[in-house]
Parts: structure tokens; C-alpha cells; sequence
């Protein structure tokens, strides 16, 4: 019953969002105030229904309703409770009702509580979130049915890809769809003030808390994904510029750029068709990472099923709306008004300057992506691309935005002074060269990118925080605190980056029991190997004891663990966290000899990777709490007048 | 207006330069850093790439896993549907799925005596990975449940 309930919300979701669709466009032709009317109650309806619908599939994965093709085939009666609950969007059709009813959610939010924007602009964008979430829900009512039922049900489920099994499922997937869905958001008052010609600061006021929010969500779900494949996969590294990876980042990077835009427009009426260009750009991206990950075009964890109907589908949809947007794109944008000029030296100059070098980065990874699946469709040559590309190619650049993202706050709107901006920036960039000197100096043999990412990270995190600087922090707008928070992240994560590429010591060795191994400041024994067991199971769990110098010892615990269903075999690293960074042990297979394979890391301030992530989007947060509060007081007050 | 609508150009012509620096700048990078596959046959057929990173993939020869006495280097030979070979030489801990008769793919360079060196084996998620042209019915495909 559960199964079918949730069916039917799903279709009464989808003939609502049409609904929404038509009353929207028939509004906007004949002007019908009725119709008008009629478009923000469908819209919260659409989204409750939505929620209904999403709701009932976590009911059926909790009580591991085996009759329903998609429990049977991905879950199993004695996964722990967190994993089933997760569990509805570990898989394909799960994911993608998660994403629609976000989707669905938004756009009653939308609906509810947007007051600022224009009558007709606020019903074109509804229209047009109508629009988006209709190719969805065809997709998943025609192609992905997640109700599906089975007969006759068999006796226990398949259970989740152990790699899965993780509380990062829990968070990292709806965090990442958020920020995927509030670009769309983002995208559809693009389109909204496209079609009604109403493209100024009020527009980009009633964008921004919806860019700021989605952007917020795509840096958490970032740095969970980040921290978990670094801790899950058993690899030591952070990031692998898997196109998995890069379809998160890139649109991250659009997002990034519109996020920086969308205050010009706001704030100086600059940036008009640029700010529209870059919605559009981002709406893109996160189509294209949905397609990237969920058509099944690549072999990883992610790609949960391969079915080409479904790849073309989702590529239609791609095509559909990128098309369209582009096309109504460069039918309007000759109508967008010229806004405001300014100076090359000043904040908006800066903001450009961080736009075109975010864009030009968001190229060449698109190009690194994609490169290779083109080839492949063209000549059917198999290639890869890997870190070295992206490592190389976009290294100098990110340096590059670093510097002007410490340089931009110190400048004035419209017009900087070049000596007054030098001024400013004489104490970080002395900080940065001082930096340079003692890195080169006391830790010879360094790379150039890391070592100017050091130095860089030093001097520019000292930098983003100079606007706060003399100023009575209490009455500080929230939202310069949150900008000064987000700018001094990046320095952090950018120290951490650095510091790992730099500092990383690696020793991989094979041992007996008993024998002792050292990595950088660390000694450890391989006391034993003992079995041990857990809820779906079993494993191989090295103890090891080490300690720094003559210090304290402490235990870390890896595992080769294997799983009963699906049978799986997985290795859990151990990991000691220090103040000034990670200790990372994995256990490697037994040799015929009676050794085991060890694999040990020394990770210098790895931390600050996810710390940095994690400040970034704090800050953003801070951000969008200061301007809901500066908007709804300015909407308090227009009550009052 | 003369002056603003001159800076909307400069605007744009600077978005389109720097997007097709950064395209022209990615196209070269790619030149050097893309590794192209090969199998077995490839290897026969095209010769040695010994200029660049490459990846290899196809099966694990049955019985031909040796390991070194560091404890830590493993040999093994590559096959595919044809007769060819790869001898590969790796250090590391292999991932979980890597064993005699399934599939692999490793990156890594050729030396010119024809061995492999191997700086990665790629971890498959999933272990119904068939390495590209290896499937079943030699399709690229990772359907787990029939």
C-alpha cells in the first residue's frame, strides 16, 4: 500500500508541476489575475506532494518492504537502521526522487515566502521551476519507477555497496543536491526575470540568498565527499579529480563565480548580462553532473546502474534545457539594459577579475572531463585524464585568484586607488614573501606550487581578514563577517592543500607481528591481527601502537573487513588525528611468508583541508543570515510606509 | 552610454579570451598529461608508448602472480582475448578486488624492455567491473542486478 500511495503522490506531483506550468505561461500571455493566482498554491502543493511521495520510500526502506523491486535489489533486513533510512537514495531511482522532491520543496519555498520579487517575475520563475521539475518527474515516472514491485518478493534483499555503508551517506548526497537544486532555483529567476525584462538589483537581491544558500550546501556536500572518499577509500588522498568529482566542482566554480557577480548586481547595478550568462552557466553544470553521474556514462561508486535508455533520457533533458536557456538567453540579452560602469582598479574590477579566472578554471576542467569521453564517442579511443592535467592546469590559476581574492575587499566600489589598495596590501604580501624566504630556506626540495600555495595561504588568510580590521566588530554587518570567514577558509584550505602535497610522508612495508616501522616523526608496532566481527561483517583488524618521539603511545585499529551482502571486500583505514595533523594507517593483504602489508602516511596539517572547507561555508551561512535579516527588515519597513 | 556600452565589449571580449586561454591552455596540458589505454593487443599492434603515462587493463593471468621478497612488489601478467601480454611490475597494497583471473587496469609508463611499471592499480567499486572491451557480451557495462 505504502508503495502505491507513494506512486500516486508522485504522479498528482507531476500533473501538478504541468499545472503549474501552463497556469504560469497563460498567466504571463493573456494576463489572467486568476490564473495568477493560481500558481503559488500549486506550487507548495507540488512540493508537499513531492515530500509525500520521498516519504513513503524511506518508510518502505526502514521496514525493508521486500515486495518493492528497489528495497529487494539495494537493501537488506540486517543493515543498521542509519543505512536503511540512507539507504532510499544509495541507489538511482532513490537519488533521483530525493532530487525532484528538493526540487519540488524549493520551489514551494519559492512560492511561500518570496516577497520582493515582481508579480510577473515571480510566476515566470515559477513557471519555469515547473518546467525543470516536469522532465524529472517524466524520467522517473517513465524510466525510473522507484515503487516498482516485485513478485514473487524474495527472502532477503541484496543490501548496499559496503563502500556506502557510511554516515557520509547520510549527509553527502542531500547536502550536494541541495546546492544542485538551489542553482536551479538560481537558474529559474534567471529565466523568470529573463522573460519579463526585469533584470536589476532587486532581481539580484531576490537571486542572491538563493545562489548564497546553494553554494553554501554544494561546499559542505564538497568537503563530506572529500573527507569521506579520503577516509573510506583507503588512499590517503583528498581528492582524485575523479569526473565524479569534478561534476561537484564544477558547479561549485559556476557558482562560486555567480555568487561574487550577483553581489555587483545588486549592489552596483553592474554585471547585468554576465550575472544571467553565469545562472545559466551553473544551471548547466549541475545538469551536466547529474548527467555525468547518474547516466551511467561512468564506471564509479556513483554510477549505480548502466541503462542507455536512461542515459538518453537525462541527455535529452540536458539538451532540452541548456538549449533552451541559452537560446532564450541570446534572444534577450540584447534587451538587458547596460548597467553601471566602473574603473578597472576597484571591488568590481577585482570581482571581474575573480570571475574570468573562475571561468577559465570551470574550462579547462570541463575540458578535462569531458575530453576523453568525446574521444572516445568520436574515434573510440580510450584515454584518461588525470591529476597531472588538472594539477598542472589549474594550480597557477586557483594561485592567482587566491592573491586578488585577498586584494578585492581591500578595494573600493567603483573607483580604488591604486596606492591606497598597495597600502593595504603591503603587510599580507610581506607576510606572504617573509613566508617564502623562511619555507625556501628551512625546507628545501619543496615544489613551486606548494610552496607559493604556503606562502600564498599565509599572507592572503591575513588578508582576508583586513576589512574586519579597525572596525567595532559588533557592529560589523554579518555579512562582511561572513565574506571575511569565507575569504580566510580559503586560506586555510589552501595551507592545508599545500602542506599535504609538501609535507606527506609515506613509508609502505611489509611486517611481522611485533615488528616496528617509522614514518616521519612516528614510530609504530604491528602488535597482532585478530579477527573481529560487526552487525553485516566480519574482518581483519591490525593493532597498532605508535607514538611520536618518546611521547604517549596510542592504538589505531585498521581493517580488512569483508561483507556478507552484497559480499564485499572493503579496508577501513585507522586514523589518529594531532593538532598538527593525521596519522593514517591501512592494513594490506598477509603475504605467504607470515608478513603483513602496511601502508602508513604522515599527513602535516591535512586538517585544514576540511576545516577550510568547512569555515568557507560558515561564512556563507553567516552571509545569507545577515542579508535575510538586512531584507526582511527593509520588508518591515516598506509594511510601515 | 558610448562609454559604457565600450565597456560591456572589453567585458566580453576579456570572458571570451580568457575562456579560450584556458581551453587552448588545457588542450596542450592534455597533449602531455592525457594517458591513453591499452590492451594487450593495443600493444602488439601500435608499439611501445614509452613517452608517456599510459594505462593498461585486460586480465590477470591465471598462476602468474608472483610476489618480491620486499614483501610489498607484486609481478603479474596481463592478458586479453588475443595471445598478447603485459608483464606488470607493482608496489602497493593492491585494492580488495584485485586478484587471479579478474580484470585490472593500472596506470603507469613502459619501460623499453616491454615491462610495465605500475604507479597505480585502480581500485573497481564495484565487483562486477569489467575493464572496457572485456564484458560479457563486450560491452562497457556495471549492471549488478539481473
Amino acid at each position: 500500500m505504502i508503495a502505491e500511495a507513494g506512486l500516486a503522490a508522485l504522479w498528482i506531483a507531476a500533473a501538478l508541476s504541468l499545472l503549474q506550468m501552463v497556469a504560469g505561461v497563460a498567466a504571463l500571455r493573456l494576463g489572467g489575475a486568476s490564473l495568477a493566482s493560481l500558481v503559488r498554491p500549486v506550487a507548495v502543493a507540488q512540493g508537499g506532494m513531492a515530500a509525500v511521495s520521498f516519504l513513503c520510500l524511506i518508510l518502505l526502506f526502514l521496514r525493508t518492504d521486500l515486495s518493492v523491486l528497489l528495497v529487494a535489489e539495494n537493501s537488506h533486513s540486517a543493515k543498521p537502521w542509519l543505512y536503511k533510512f540512507a539507504g532510499a537514495w544509495g541507489n538511482h531511482e532513490g537519488s533521483m526522487l530525493l532530487w525532484v522532491t528538493i526540487l519540488a520543496l524549493a520551489g514551494g519555498t519559492v512560492a511561500l515566502l518570496e516577497r520582493r520579487l515582481r508579480g510577473d517575475t515571480l510566476i515566470a520563475t515559477l513557471a519555469a521551476q515547473a518546467v525543470i521539475a516536469l522532465g524529472f518527474y517524466a524520467f522517473l515516472l517513465l524510466a525510473s519507477n522507484p515503487f516498482a514491485r516485485l513478485y514473487p518478493a524474495p527472502v532477503d534483499g541484496n543490501g548496499l555497496n559496503p563502500l556506502l555503508q557510511d554516515p557520509g551517506l547520510a549527509f553527502h548526497p542531500p547536502t550536494l543536491y541541495l546546492g544542485y537544486v538551489g542553482i536551479s532555483v538560481a537558474f529559474s529567476f534567471a529565466v523568470g526575470a529573463m522573460v519579463t525584462r526585469d533584470v536589476g538589483p532587486a532581481f539580484a537581491r531576490a537571486m542572491r540568498p538563493w545562489v548564497l544558500a546553494a553554494w553554501v550546501m554544494l561546499t559542505l556536500g564538497i568537503t563530506a565527499g572529500s573527507y569521506w572518499a579520503y577516509y573510506e577509500l583507503g588512499w590517503g588522498g583528498w581528492w582524485f579529480w575523479d569526473p565524479v568529482e569534478n561534476a561537484s566542482l564544477m558547479p561549485w566554480l559556476a557558482a562560486t563565480a555567480l555568487l561574487h557577480s550577483v553581489t555587483v548586481l545588486a549592489t552596483r547595478d553592474g554585471l547585468r548580462a554576465w550575472t544571467l550568462m553565469l545562472a545559466v552557466v551553473a544551471f548547466s553544470m549541475s545538469m551536466i553532473g547529474t548527467f555525468l553521474v547518474r547516466s551511467g556514462i561512468l564506471t564509479s561508486v556513483h554510477s549505480f546502474a548502466v541503462d542507455p535508455e536512461r542515459g538518453t533520457f537525462i541527455l535529452a533533458l540536458l539538451g532540452l534545457y541548456i538549449g533552451g536557456a541559452l537560446a532564450l538567453f541570446a534572444g534577450r540579452v540584447a534587451t538587458v539594459r547596460e548597467g553601471a560602469t566602473f574603473d578597472p582598479v576597484s571591488r568590481e574590477g577585482a570581482l571581474v577579475f575573480n570571475n574570468l579566472l573562475l571561468s577559465a578554471i570551470l574550462g579547462i576542467v570541463f575540458v578535462g572531463t569531458l575530453y576523453p569521453l568525446a574521444v572516445e564517442a568520436v574515434t573510440g579511443e580510450k584515454l584518461s585524464v588525470g591529476p597531472p592535467y588538472f594539477n598542472a592546469a589549474t594550480g597557477p590559476l586557483a594561485l592567482i585568484l587566491v592573491l586578488v581574492m585577498g586584494a578585492g575587499p581591500l578595494m573600493r566600489w567603483r573607483r580604488g586607488e591604486v596606492r591606497a589598495v598597495a597600502g593595504r596590501m603591503a603587510v599580507p604580501l610581506l607576510l606572504s614573501g617573509a613566508a617564502l624566504i623562511a619555507f625556501i630556506v628551512t625546507k628545501p626540495g619543496i615544489g613551486w606550487m606548494p610552496l607559493l600555495g604556503l606562502a600564498l595561504a599565509i599572507g592572503m588568510g591575513a588578508a582576508s581578514l583586513a576589512p574586519l580590521w579597525g572596525r567595532n566588530l559588533r557592529r560589523t554587518p554579518l555579512f562582511t563577517w561572513g565574506m571575511a570567514l569565507s575569504h580566510f577558509g580559503v586560506a586555510v584550505a589552501l595551507a592545508g592543500m599545500a602542506s599535504d602535497s609538501a609535507f606527506t610522508r609515506e613509508r609502505l612495508v611489509a611486517v611481522r607481528e611485533g615488528e616496528a616501522v617509522t614514518v616521519g616523526p612516528f614510530s609504530a608496532v604491528l602488535e597482532s591481527v585478530e579477527p573481529v566481527a560487526g552487525p553485516n561483517w566480519t574482518a581483519l583488524q591490525g593493532r597498532i601502537s605508535a607514538r611520536r618521539g618518546n611521547g604517549q603511545t596510542f592504538l589505531l585499529t585498521p581493517e580488512a573487513r569483508t561483507f556478507t551482502s552484497p559480499p564485499t571486500e572493503t579496508s577501513e583505514a585507522a586514523i589518529a588525528t594531532r593538532l598538527d595533523g593525521q596519522l593514517y594507517t591501512v592494513l594490506g593483504k598477509r603475504n605467504p611468508d607470515g608478513r603483513w602489508q602496511l601502508r602508513l602516511w604522515w599527513k602535516p596539517f591535512v586538517t585544514l583541508i576540511w576545516l577550510g572547507g568547512a569555515l568557507i561555508a560558515f561564512g556563507g551561512a553567516l552571509s545569507l543570515a545577515g542579508r535575510l535579516r538586512r531584507e526582511g527588515k527593509a520588508a518591515r519597513r516598506e509594511a510601515l510606509v | 552610454m558610448a562609454k559604457a556600452k565600450h565597456q560591456r565589449l572589453v567585458l566580453l571580449l576579456l570572458a571570451v579570451a580568457a575562456v579560450l586561454g584556458a581551453v587552448l591552455l588545457a588542450m596542450s596540458a592534455m597533449k602531455d598529461q592525457a594517458a591513453y589505454f591499452y590492451a594487450p593487443a593495443d600493444v602488439v599492434r601500435k608499439g611501445l608508448p614509452l613517452d608517456r603515462a599510459v594505462r593498461v587493463g585486460g586480465m590477470v593471468r591465471q598462476g602468474s602472480l608472483q610476489r618480491l621478497p620486499d614483501g610489498t612488489t607484486i609481478r603479474f601478467i596481463v592478458g586479453d582475448e588475443t595471445d598478447a601480454t603485459i608483464p606488470v611490475t607493482f608496489t602497493g597494497i593492491v585494492p580488495d578486488l584485485f586478484r587471479e583471473g579478474s580484470g585490472v587496469v593500472a596506470e603507469g609508463r613502459f619501460r623499453p624492455d616491454g615491462q610495465f611499471v605500475a604507479t597505480e592499480i585502480l581500485a573497481k567499486h564495484d565487483e562486477n567491473y569489467m575493464p572496457p572491451k572485456l564484458g560479457p557480451d563486450g560491452e562497457h557495462r556495471t549492471e549488478t542486478l539481473k
